[in-house]
């Protein structure tokens, strides 16, 4: 049997055996105990050839509705947004995709630089002073943010807002259990977190204070009120941003935000079953020092060259060992690469744009809900997302939706008990007129 | 062609020119939807450029960028093995891609499928009951699993076990795992040859013993062969073993973590099943656990009912490590992996991934310090002790690798060893390319002893010679500044 991967002949084998001085292969794992080795091969199937393995993969993928085929009007932390046919020529030079971290910088300028201009875009969008090169996605790089703040602080206690995504507030307590941090959550009213239900949460405890914005529901939170409130009690500020309304909401930094994270993935990457995402992570100068992940920095060769490095790195987890405050190591580099090339691609007049089409599409599809008689269950501004009413069964609906091609809205019951029979809607700039009238006729049909 | 200098995107283009054309609005428009205290008050400075422009600014950086495909990558510990391209092409389908990860599981089974059947063929090589796909990479998975470990002992009500002892050979990923855990590392000093020393074992385990964090082989490139004692000695004292599947490539078919005694383990896709490091990511870190553990692990998983699939939960999970199912589409390509090569492939890679390390090994022992008189696994370690008279480190051979092509193996690590040189060929590379290598090695350590200044001023042929890093941190320029 032969493989494609592997290079060697019999007679490859046979000579560098021979080179080494033993007879077969397994003489060289002499030191693996008798006891211990596997006494039967993997079970595992026959190898497959190569049109054998697509054609597997074409059957299962077939076994899937997908977003080509239909309409997606689900959100919810993952969003199917336009994708410029310029990030996958970039993603696909594999002299980035096959490439290892840059540790050594001579031969990756290439990706240090790219990587150094998303660190760049990332603050332009965020309004903020640094940029991490990536996490592993939006809930991993809140938690981090929010240990981040509690370690920076000295404080143990972690206040978020309830409007953020459930999963990401499970990520959270996951990650903020083993410490001993608290974390207390915070309300909402008609949709969004009031000032007076953080104010009493909070105390000279708080060390952290988390808000999403545009929020779990799609509300637009008063960033500048709850930013202020939360420095009144010295606890710092992580906004949860989506990067997509960052093109007409303002920067979280212009409102004195300390930390701002969020999820990539709307910024050129396929949405992917959940995954491989992009945690992004921005912060004041202040914070520079206590970010996790790898931070890009710009210096000279030693012929005065402009040239970039992996800088900082005194706060890294194999520098710090035990000291550490974050593991991370392997992130999401291809993931800010894809971002970077989305970003540069749409431009700044495109950026504005997308943002805009995904705010007056979602108005366009709730006035016409409305009109059919489905009312949004809050009334704060929205961004992309709103919340309506239903009357009937949520996962029989979107069944129905689905025979027309349909994605449906999410069932919030599942994670806000008080919510049972409201459907979260997401519209985007790639849902056409068409398709958001085919989801009004059939929603309507339900009033 | 690589032109000299390549300016920042920020610095091309003009203002009025785009990359991309967007569609018209089709919805008719309405005003002040946004309030004016939320409203953004200053464009974000984006580029501006042409789509062409686009194109060759970042083909220009791809040019100036090193990966698998443009040369041999012996990078130790990485396992920097062919990235096959069929799996790049089979994880863009739009039947796999195009998937929000909360449609309904009645119009998702075959990614469902595809995450229980690579669960079950990873459980198979590496000896588990059950696997997490959750964790994002390597180091993500030692968080997972040491969470998992800790929530076994609280559910025994024994709290006291907060410590993990880590080798001093360990990845640096491990103490800091640990300590992200709450818990506190506490490292024993190795014998010489990287293997655990029983006796310090023995004194530091006790009721407070939480896990060992053990590699195997180690990062020595060496197989722990005391694996069986040294389980013992941890189950005995109350605690559990975890394997950090960072070394898994030396052993695939042939011995697997769970029979060696470990309870949980995490494999790296990104190294161990070929799937690409991306240059820092997207990875994959899945995590297998024994039988008592199953009950702890992220939710939701899924689970398999007369063919069809679904999601379920535990009340005892430790949680979520994403907000998601994990990297996907990694572990699409690392599924397309294993079909591919079957486990007789995988175990033949092993094979010859051993046999790769062994070839340079022996090949460099002379010209090279060869500190262990072993064979070894995937990897092997040399230093540069025999260069250190004509005033020549490590450091000093790595860069003078760049000038004949090659990517530097790992240097300076693990850290027990004054001066490392850390090789790990892989199995895809071929006889007459590490031939190629080893010349290139013999030529360097000719070059140290007859000319040294010109492998002290290494790299002569890159795009930039040796970076100031020690100006990049005291004072970082780490974005541009809009005019």
């Amino acid at each position: 049997m032969t493989w494609s991967y592997l290079p060697h002949t019999v007679e490859d084998r046979a000579e560098m055996l021979a080179a080494i001085g033993v007879k077969d292969s397994m003489d060289l794992y002499a030191d693996v105990p008798d006891s211990i080795r596997l006494q039967r091969p993997l079970a595992l199937g026959e190898p497959l050839s190569e049109s054998e393995v697509a054609g597997y993969f074409q059957k299962l993928a077939a076994a899937n509705a997908n977003l080509q085929e239909y309409a997606c009007f689900l959100g919810a932390g993952a969003y199917d947004h336009f994708i410029p046919s310029t990030v996958a020529h970039v993603l696909g030079r594999s002299e980035f995709y096959t490439a290892y971290t840059q540790y050594q910088p001579e031969i990756s300028q290439g990706y240090l630089q790219a990587l150094w201009e998303y660190q760049s875009m990332i603050c332009e969008i965020t309004g903020m002073s640094v940029a991490n090169a990536s996490l592993y996605d939006g809930a991993t790089a809140m938690a981090e943010a929010a240990l981040l703040s509690c370690h920076v602080t000295r404080r143990n206690e972690i206040v978020i807002a309830r409007s953020v995504h459930p999963n990401y507030r499970t990520v959270l307590s996951t990650y903020a259990k083993d410490f001993g941090f608290v974390v207390k959550e915070v309300d909402y009213t008609d949709g969004v977190t009031a000032l007076d239900a953080l104010a009493k949460v909070i105390s000279k405890n708080t060390g952290a204070v988390i808000i999403q914005n545009p929020n779990f529901f799609g509300s637009l939170e008063d960033l500048s009120e709850l930013i202020a409130k939360t420095h009144e009690v010295g606890a710092l500020f992580t906004a949860v941003s989506d990067p997509t309304a960052l093109g007409i909401l303002e920067a979280p930094g212009k409102y004195g935000a300390d930390i701002v994270v969020g999820e990539g993935q709307p910024l050129g990457l396929a949405i992917n079953f959940g995954g491989p995402y992009l945690g992004f992570m921005a912060s004041t100068k202040k914070l520079m020092r206590k970010l996790p992940g790898r931070i890009i920095g710009e210096t000279v060769d030693k012929n005065g060259k402009r040239g970039f490095v992996l800088t900082l790195q005194a706060r890294e987890q194999h520098i710090r060992r035990d000291k550490a405050t974050s593991n991370i190591c392997s992130n999401e580099a291809l993931c800010a690469l894809a971002a970077t090339v989305y970003l540069a691609t749409v431009g700044k007049e495109g950026y504005t744009e997308i943002a805009s089409q995904c705010l007056q599409k979602a108005h366009y599809a709730q006035q016409a809900l409305a009109a059919k008689g489905l009312k949004r269950t809050f009334t704060t501004p929205f961004f992309q997302e709103f919340v309506i009413k239903l009357s009937g069964n949520i996962a029989e609906i979107n069944k129905k939706l689905l025979a027309q091609g349909i994605i449906g809205g999410l069932d919030l019951g599942q994670y806000y008990p008080e919510l049972a029979g409201n459907m979260l809607l997401c519209v985007t700039e790639n849902r056409t007129k068409e398709q958001i009238d085919t989801l009004v006729a059939g929603l309507g049909a339900q009033a | 062609m690589i032109l000299e200098k390549q300016p920042l995107i920020f610095e091309l283009g003009k203002p009025g020119r785009k990359a991309v054309d967007l569609p018209k609005l089709d919805v008719p428009e309405a005003d002040n939807l946004v309030p004016v205290k939320y409203a953004r008050t200053q464009k974000a400075a984006l580029p501006e450029l042409s789509q062409l422009e686009l194109m060759r600014h970042y083909t220009q950086l791809s040019n100036r960028n090193f990966g698998v495909d443009t040369g041999f990558y012996p990078l130790g510990s990485c396992t920097m093995k062919y990235n096959p391209k069929i799996n790049e092409d089979i994880s863009r389908y739009p039947g796999l891609s195009l998937l929000h990860p909360l449609q309904a599981t009645e119009t998702v089974q075959g990614a469902l499928e595809i995450l229980y059947k690579c669960e079950q063929a990873l459980a198979e090589i590496s000896g588990m009951k059950a696997v997490t796909m959750q964790p994002a990479a390597g180091a993500h998975g030692e968080l997972t699993g040491l969470k998992l470990i800790r929530a076994y002992h609280r559910d025994r009500n024994d709290l006291a076990r907060t410590k993990v002892i880590v080798p001093d050979s360990a990845h640096g990923t491990n103490p800091a795992s640990a300590a992200v855990c709450g818990m506190e590392a506490v490292e024993i000093k190795s014998e010489a040859d990287g293997s655990i020393d029983l006796a310090a074992l023995k004194a530091a385990v006790g009721p407070d013993t939480a896990a060992l964090m053990l590699t195997n082989p180690s990062t020595l490139g060496l197989f722990e062969n005391k694996i069986e004692a040294i389980a013992k000695i941890v189950h005995d004292a109350g605690g559990l073993l975890y394997y950090d599947g960072a070394n898994s490539n030396a052993i695939m078919g042939i011995v697997r973590p769970g029979d060696m005694g470990f309870d949980v383990v995490h494999l790296n896709l990104h190294k161990t099943f070929s799937t690409p490091h991306g240059g820092g990511g997207p990875g994959s870190g899945p995590v297998g656990v024994k039988e008592d553990l199953v009950k702890f692990l992220p939710n939701p998983r899924v689970q398999c009912n007369a063919g069809v699939y679904s999601w379920i939960t535990s009340e005892k999970s430790i949680g979520k490590m994403q907000a998601f199912h994990g990297n996907f589409g990694i572990i699409i390509r690392a599924y397309a992996y294993i079909l591919s090569m079957g486990g007789e492939g995988l175990r033949r890679s092993s094979e010859d991934a051993v046999l790769n390390a062994n070839y340079c090994k022996k090949m460099l022992e002379e010209a090279y310090d060869s500190p262990f008189d072993r064979f070894c696994m995937h990897e092997c370690v040399l230093t540069s002790l025999k260069q250190k008279p004509y005033g020549i480190h490590t450091l000093d051979i790595a860069k003078r690798l760049l000038d004949y092509g090659y990517h530097p193996p790992t240097i300076y690590f693990p850290l027990i060893v004054e001066e490392a040189i850390m090789i790990e060929p892989t199995e895809s590379e071929s006889k007459e390319t590490l031939d190629g290598f080893i010349d290139a090695m013999k030529k360097i350590a000719e070059e140290a002893a007859t000319t040294p200044e010109l492998v002290h001023n290494a790299p002569h042929n890159t795009i930039v010679s040796r970076l100031d890093e020690t100006l990049a941190a005291r004072n970082p320029v780490v974005k541009w500044e809009a005019q």
